[in-house]
């Protein structure tokens, strides 16, 4: 390939590839808000419940 | 009260759902076909700035938008739009996030169900043996109606119908237990089948399994930059519009699924995450299968005739024929993550086309989501027809155009101008940023306020007064001759006249007529469809009214 159509190239995908993979595992590290929450798969989680 | 009671099953299945909505075909046949026709390597700057300065501003728009409107119980566009502005008109503005839906469905489904037919082909090895042009004319055949090499008659019907029923049956299972469910299968998988077809990509080479290229050369032709044609206004309307498509804003999905997260959630990390997760799919696995893999055993002069034809042909044409290339087996396993990946691509965003009618049903009809379901599915059956069966008539282009281009970029443009103006920014930042897990850039505060909604504009106008050729030189120079493809010469079909005029064999005049017909009793159909929305709207309104909901 020629040199800058490889910088290019590698600068693109590189950072794509990095900004997605952050986003990403930012959500998965985030601890979910105290029920009532949007989602129903963690409902029944007992320490995600808020005590009045 | 609504029946609609639903919620998302997860935060991962949510922006998985959100990310599969935005990745679309287009993300695999469009995107790289655009980046080569505007400036190859050079195309990715206006293309990422547009993604910074009008893609996320508009993602965070309708996903607060979506949020909002889910407070007062709506999850579809007419009544999120009318809790934002005082003007009664805006619920009929909010139409197009429904309209848009059922009737780009009604083609959408039909370009899904050729993908899981050629998984089918590929699989049974239909294209084994057949050289370039008899795989161009299988897919002829195909979309003629022609007899089929499986023999079963009208197959392309036959699948048409299959992939709605199977679009129709998620839909009604709901959303954690259908389209939540399709989103967590179908987005790793579409991930994994790129990957596999990506690492083909890069590693062709001349001379071997009839390759007459290295990957290098499709890449060079792909990202080498041409920097002259970074200063075109046609580039940067490109890309814009690429940001249009490939992200699924102006169609009124995201706002319908954002409904369904409550006030106190994030919403600024999980656009940004399924933002991103559609721009990897779209520039680091679509840039990497087409036309590299096009360009290894085609070279460029093919490809770039091939090009002017658009993704569709390389895709359903030439690929099948390249992927034998490498043997039976591997032909076959390609062909069916190919097809399997654009299948994926394809019904995640069609299931998403299906939640704002179903969504507007429940709210304001008390339907339950079944019925709701399959009512979609029997009106994008319907509507969907015409392009079955007169595809070679431009019915399809047609819907393509005013539902799937135009109508994107006006409901995008007045929804930035309500949210920002009428709304007002200062509310709408604090919808933005209200429960975010991250710290979102006040820059974005002038940029919602002020560059999109000029952006915005600009590809709108830029649209609607496109001068011959792209040239904007000349047109700025006060020689503006509007090219056939704005939006003011399609309305007056002005190319179809002009091939009419300079037309001589009667078999093609007639085809040309006949063209003419279908072509304007498509924009009448499609504009019945919209009226007829509008009419529910105004029904329901009327009801909100009795019922002292309003």
């Amino acid at each position: 390939m020629n040199a800058s159509a490889l910088v290019i190239m590698l600068i693109t995908l590189i950072s794509v590839t990095g900004i997605t993979i952050y986003f990403f595992s930012l959500v998965l590290r985030t601890p979910p808000k105290p029920e009532p929450d949007s989602y129903l798969n963690n409902d029944d989680e007992v320490e995600r419940q808020v005590h009045v | 009260m609504s029946a609609n009671k639903e919620s998302w099953g997860s935060r991962v299945g949510l922006i998985l759902a959100m990310a599969g909505n935005a990745v679309g075909l287009g993300n695999f046949l469009r995107f790289p076909v655009q980046a080569v026709q505007n400036g190859g390597g050079a195309f990715i700057i206006p293309y990422l700035v547009c993604f910074l300065v009008m893609g996320i501003p508009l993602l965070w728009i309708e996903w607060s938008m979506g949020r909002f409107g889910g407070k007062f119980g709506h999850h579809s566009t007419p009544f999120i739009v009318d809790t934002m502005g005082k003007n009664r008109m805006w619920k009929y503005i909010g139409v197009f996030g429904i309209w848009t839906n059922i009737a780009v469905a009604a083609y959408y489904c039909y370009l899904e169900s050729w993908t899981l037919s050629y998984m089918m082909h590929s699989v049974m090895g239909s294209f084994n043996g057949l050289d370039q042009n008899g795989v161009a004319e299988f897919f002829n055949h195909y979309v003629n109606l022609d007899t089929s090499t499986t023999g079963i008659p009208y197959e392309p019907i036959v699948f048409f119908v299959i992939c709605l029923l199977m679009n129709t049956f998620i839909l009604s299972q709901g959303l954690a237990k259908g389209v939540e469910r399709v989103a967590k299968i179908g987005m790793p998988l579409l991930i994994l089948f790129g990957i596999f077809l990506a690492y083909r990509g890069f590693t062709i080479t001349a001379g071997e399994q009839g390759a007459i290229n290295d990957s290098s050369v499709g890449l060079n032709f792909l990202w080498t930059p041409n920097y002259d044609q970074l200063w075109s206004p046609s580039v940067w309307l490109a890309a814009a519009g690429q940001i249009f498509f490939t992200l699924s804003v102006g169609m009124g999905t995201i706002h319908c699924y954002a409904s369904y997260v409550r006030s106190k959630d994030d919403i600024a990390l999980n656009a940004m995450s399924a933002g991103w997760m559609n721009e990897f799919v779209e520039v680091v696995l679509g840039g990497a299968i087409l036309i590299p893999i096009s360009i290894g055993y085609l070279g460029i002069d093919r490809v770039t005739e091939l090009v002017q034809l658009g993704g569709l042909g390389l895709g359903f044409k030439t690929l099948p024929y390249l992927f034998f290339q490498w043997g039976p087996v591997l032909g076959a396993i390609s062909g069916v993550m190919w097809f399997g990946l654009l299948f994926f691509a394809g019904i995640t965003s069609s299931l998403a086309m299906g939640t704002p009618w179903i969504g507007f049903l429940q709210d304001e009809f008390n339907w339950k989501r079944k019925p709701a379901a399959w009512s979609f599915g029997l009106i994008v059956f319907l509507l969907g027809m015409p392009t079955v069966l007169f595809f070679n008539y431009g019915v399809f282009d047609e819907y393509d155009y005013w539902a799937g281009t135009v109508s994107l970029v006006v409901f995008a443009l007045l929804e930035s101008i309500l949210f920002a103006w009428v709304f007002g920014i200062n509310k709408g930042w604090r919808e933005i940023t209200s429960g975010s897990d991250i710290k979102v850039p006040n820059i974005y505060k002038f940029i919602i306020k002020f560059i999109t909604p000029a952006l915005l504009l600009w590809v709108f106008l830029g649209s609607l007064f496109t001068p011959k050729g792209g040239d904007w030189g000349a047109a700025l120079s006060g020689n503006w001759v509007l090219d056939n493809g704005s939006i003011i010469k399609k309305l007056m079909n002005s190319g179809l006249k002009e091939q009419l005029a300079a037309a001589t064999d009667p078999a093609q005049i007639a085809q040309l007529e006949e063209t003419m017909f279908f072509v304007n009793a498509s924009r009448t159909l499609l504009v019945l469809v919209f009226l007829s929305i509008a009419a529910l709207v105004y029904i329901a309104y009327k009801k909100r009214v009795r019922e002292g909901r309003i």
